[in-house]
């Protein structure tokens, strides 16, 4: 007997009790489809922040304002905005690894542009932010140094918001735009850098503070939300670090003792600490999966047993017209195997369906890759083999004659 | 070396089956041969062994002691493997309950040998309708076992029995499930296919039945007490004892 006429026999058998058969599936049909879309929401997440990383660009420290002390009481961080910019000025002149500073505030408003609007995240800064974040123009120029004196009313945007304010085609340097009713230029459109970044719209730092988010109360004429700099080489996070922790601490006299009011870090290195994590808790959801695969291949072990005894006479007459036990064998496993293989691919379905689902609902990336379905069909074939052997086994042991005898 | 051997040959052979620490002997100590065309019944009370004594000669079953010759050679030397081809090619069963798949249809289940000789679908069910033609059942071809009645399952199950061309037709009991008019018609099917020199041996407990073959052999608890053969005696075996 051939390996094709164990699957046509096999096939033959399950469509005699097609529910039996699917309900048989189905340990594998969920085990698969977890497993698929666990691993593709979970190289999604690993995308996303690596697209992060990068789009933060390399060697960038961050520093965030920290917990400062009113009347012995310790507020929580950033509650108060603590850095200026004539600390920017400090550090890109008094710490020489650093090539390139800003400082940043930052807001939601609405832009509209005609009949169209949309809204995003305003940020406040420099031209310095662009180079700290190597982000070039797509087209269009940075601000002009006048204009960043000045409080300039020019606009730079992301890709997302030239995307959802200008039809295709159309050339949104030098057209009108308004945020908060202050009509601004459009100087300049960034290249993409990835979807959550793209959503924003730069304006200088003087504009926002002087139109837009000056008002906000905890913030003064020369105080900015965040700064972020640019280490010249890789070796030298860990020393740019230090030194601008002491020249903040020397700038805003903290006395030795006390807690810092800022707090310097290093965004790409917890990202990819973070990455870490992903990655252990994808790798403990896919073992969870698998346990659901295991389930369904005992359950077709189950289910193969108990097919054995009913057809133990089937057995027997197949044995007495000249079956081999090889052949009683192969043709049992066939069965086992068509079943894993049927519900693994039902399982890659759904899991595919399932994984395009979350991604479009929750807004989440996926990624589906050859690798992952192969390793799945992979997986329940093997269960297949696994399961299905001993069933498979048992039955060309059965003698034939004790076979014959059985009703 | 050219002396003809015979298809089957029986040499002392016994077949104790142990069950709980008891044996039983279910075959004792029995010799004959089974000569190419021949028809023989085997006859016996209930008990006596001669299911037992069919499947050795199908090659189900091995004797306990002694040894069974298939053309000469000692099945007991072959390969389980080897003996379970030859149960394809060389040996057609028919059972009393006739033992066809339920869920295939006769012309599947007529085919089925064939699909452990390594034939062709297209080719097994070419040979299955002819085999099915040769006992009248090719109008019920696609009939599954319960549409059938018990006759005509039993015709489908020779169709089966025959399909390999086999060296010789085992049938246990192949008229036990029938009413007398049908069973004699099965007899008279197995009759006409021993006229065409098909190798045929019967249990029957009939004693009608068994005249109807030249030769009956008779157990009584396993063992042979009666090897009778009848007239009319063919003329090329008439130098016989
Ligand atoms: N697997 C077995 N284990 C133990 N004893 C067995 C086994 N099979 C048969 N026997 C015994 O061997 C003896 C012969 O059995 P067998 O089936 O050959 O009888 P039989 O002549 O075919 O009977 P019947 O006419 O009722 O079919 C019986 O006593 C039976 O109990
Ligand atoms: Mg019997």
């Amino acid at each position: 007997m051939t390996m094709l006429q164990g699957f046509q026999i096999a096939l033959h058998a399950l469509r005699l009790n097609p529910l039996r058969s699917i309900l048989t599936m189905l340990g594998i049909v969920i085990g698969v489809a977890s497993i698929v879309t666990v691993f593709a929401i979970g190289s999604g997440a690993q995308l996303r922040l690596q697209e992060q990383i990068r789009s933060i660009g390399a060697n960038v420290l961050m520093i965030n304002p920290g917990a400062v002390y009113q009347g012995g009481v310790r507020l929580k961080d950033g509650s108060k905005l603590t850095m200026t910019e004539s600390d920017v000025q400090a550090i890109l002149e008094q710490i020489p690894e650093i090539q390139a500073a800003a400082g940043s505030i930052a807001g939601t408003a609405q832009v509209i542009h005609e009949s169209k609007n949309w809204n995003t995240t305003i940020n406040g800064t420099t031209t310095g932010h662009f180079m700290v974040r190597d982000w070039q123009l797509a087209t269009g120029r940075y601000f002009s140094g006048s204009e960043e004196a000045g409080a300039g009313k020019v606009v730079i945007l992301g890709s997302t918001v030239a995307h959802e304010l200008f039809a295709p085609g159309e050339d949104p340097i030098g057209a009108q735009i308004r945020i908060m009713k202050v009509p601004l230029e459009v100087v300049g459109i960034l290249d993409r850098k990835g979807p959550a970044q793209d959503d924003v719209a730069f304006v200088p730092l003087t504009t926002a503070k002087l139109r837009f988010l000056g008002s906000a109360s905890n913030i003064n004429r020369d105080s900015v939300a965040y700064i972020i700099a640019k280490v010249a080489a890789d070796g030298q996070m860990a020393g740019a670090r230090t030194e601008i922790e002491n020249l903040l601490r020397q700038r805003h006299r903290i006395p030795a003792g006390q807690e810092d009011d800022f707090k310097v870090q290093d965004p790409a290195a917890a990202m990819e600490a973070q990455q870490g994590a992903i990655r252990t808790v994808a790798l403990l959801l896919v073992a969870i999966a698998s346990v659901s695969l295991l389930v369904g291949g005992i359950s077709i072990m189950n289910v193969m047993i108990v097919s054995v005894t009913e057809r133990t006479r089937e057995i027997g007459i197949r044995r007495a017209l000249g079956g081999r036990m090889r052949d009683i064998r192969l043709q049992f496993l066939c069965e086992a195997l068509v079943l894993c293989l049927l519900g693994g691919a039902i399982g890659v379905g759904a899991g595919v369906t399932l994984s395009m689902t979350v991604a479009r609902m929750a807004g989440w990336i996926t990624s589906i890759d050859g690798q992952a379905i192969g390793l799945a069909l992979a997986f329940s074939i093997a269960t297949g083999l696994i399961f299905g052997f001993y069933p498979a086994h048992k039955a060309s042991k059965l003698s034939p004659i004790e076979a014959l005898k059985t009703e | 070396m050219t002396a003809p051997q015979p298809l089957i040959s029986l040499q002392s052979v016994s077949r104790t089956y142990r069950a709980d620490g008891v044996a039983v002997t279910a075959v004792r100590n029995v010799s004959f041969d089974i000569e190419r065309g021949e028809i023989v019944a085997v006859m016996g009370p209930s008990g006596s062994g001669k299911s037992t004594l069919m499947n050795m000669i199908g090659l189900l079953d091995l004797p306990s002691e002694g040894a069974l010759y298939l053309e000469g050679a000692d099945v007991a030397d072959l390969s389980e493997d080897h003996r379970s081809s030859l149960r394809a090619r060389s040996i057609g069963f028919v059972f009393q309950s006739y033992n066809l798949l339920a869920r295939h249809n006769a012309i599947e289940n007529v085919a089925l040998p064939l699909v452990y000789c390594g034939i062709s679908r297209k080719e097994r069910l070419a040979r299955a309708e002819q085999s099915l033609e040769s006992v009248g059942m090719v109008h019920r071809a696609h009939h599954f076992p319960r549409q059938l009645s018990g006759g005509e399952q039993q015709r489908v199950a020779i169709a089966r029995a025959l399909i390999a061309s086999p060296l010789i037709v085992l049938a246990d009991e192949p008229t036990g499930a029938l009413d007398s008019r049908t069973g004699a018609e099965i007899l008279a099917l197995f009759a006409a296919l021993n006229r065409t020199g098909q190798t045929i041996v019967m249990i029957t407990h009939d004693p009608g039945i068994a005249t109807q073959c030249r030769r009956t052999i008779r157990l009584h608890d396993g063992a042979l007490v009666a090897d009778e053969t009848l007239a009319p005696i063919p003329p090329e075996r008439s130098a016989a004892p």
